[in-house]
């Protein structure tokens, strides 16, 4: 009854539990987390658009983009996977998602963003439906805990357009 | 040298109604687990409820060892989800972020194209070949909980084969020669 082994179960199943009940808490305190994040996005230029030979369009964008995610970090955070994406419908898709560029954070003191850069993956539509095409920037947070539950916040700026003209 | 002559002189005293008690209290072990997992699946919707990081392409968020929870619901499928999906002619699932959406107008299928957060390029060059973009039915299911560490037993076990045997031996010793 109290052998060693005994012991050893008794002590290993309760510190697991424990770690288990910890674990859950943290997680859970996330959502008693109040966040204000704020964010910019604006397109500064327009590099280049053309049809590309298999007859989809692309266009190359520089972008700027500001953004203070300070207030998302808490203590059971690992990482904010920070990402914008361009948004819009075609007469072929209702929705298409195009994620131009995306950032990790992993401490609270990065979490201030301002950048000016190029989309780093290619903006290319599924057919050639982006002349004088209506869009939105979307910021999208994916907020990774050490343990627990992962969550996704957004910040939606609208009214955006392509030009009417290759170029 | 004491435990084994405890444990010699278990196995010699047991009687048939012994041992028929452990077989049952080993069958409820066993049964439990599964009712668990099947459970897990059902209620998760995902073939696979509990997966284990195995590469470090989605570093640093996931580390080889991590244990991922996943879902599978009927909500469609957005940029930005970590997902869990099996290309054709690889055995084992990959897990990544989805970067890009392609949802068409009237059978709301989409086309999604993946990439790892800690790799350059984007997942085509995993695909099958020339395939460009995952369907739903590629997709196994959505990230949505993170555990770390606790998968590097499932790859201890997998890669190291004799530990395995080892742990299940033991622990059939033990279950023999409990008092209980």
């Amino acid at each position: 009854m109290h052998s060693l082994m005994f012991r050893a179960n008794a002590v290993l199943t309760f510190g697991i539990t424990l770690l288990a009940a910890l674990c859950c808490l943290a997680s859970l305190s996330d959502n008693l987390h109040y966040t204000s994040p704020s964010v910019d996005l604006q397109i500064l230029h327009v590099e280049s658009f053309q049809r590309l030979p298999n007859g989809n369009d692309e266009v190359k964008l520089i972008l700027n983009i500001t953004a203070d995610l300070q207030s998302l970090f808490t203590w059971n955070t690992k990482q904010l996977f920070v990402f914008v994406a361009a948004e819009y419908a075609t007469p072929k898709n209702v929705l298409n998602q195009v994620s131009l560029w995306d950032i990790i954070v992993e401490r609270k003191e990065n979490a201030t963003i301002w950048r000016r850069t190029r989309n780093k993956y290619s903006f290319v539509d599924q057919g050639n439906n982006l002349r004088g095409l209506d869009f939105n920037l979307t910021m999208y947070w994916n907020v990774m805990p050490l343990t627990g539950a992962m969550y996704t916040g957004k910040f939606v700026v609208p009214g955006f357009k392509l030009p009417q003209q290759y170029r | 040298m004491g435990m084994i002559g405890d444990a010699v002189s278990a196995i010699k005293a047991t009687n048939v109604r012994h041992i028929a008690l452990q077989a049952i209290s080993l069958g409820m072990i066993v049964t439990s687990a599964l009712i668990i997992w099947k459970g897990l699946m059902c209620f998760t919707g995902s073939e696979s409820p509990v997966v284990v990081v195995l590469s470090g392409s989605m570093e640093p968020g996931f580390r080889r060892g991590d244990i991922l929870f996943l879902h599978m619901s009927k909500a469609p499928i957005r940029a930005g989800e970590i997902v869990v999906f099996h290309v054709d002619g690889r055995d084992i699932p990959i897990v990544h972020r989805v970067i890009k959406v392609h949802e068409r107008v009237e059978t709301n299928e989409v086309e999604v194209l993946t990439k790892g957060d800690n790799n350059m390029g984007d997942d085509r060059v995993l695909y099958a070949h020339g395939q460009m973009w995952l369907q739903r039915h590629h997709i196994m299911g959505r990230a949505v909980g993170f555990l770390p560490y606790v998968g590097w037993v499932t790859i201890i076990m997998t890669e190291k084969p004799y530990i395995k045997y080892l742990l299940i031996g033991a622990l059939g010793l033990l279950v023999i020669t409990s008092k209980e």
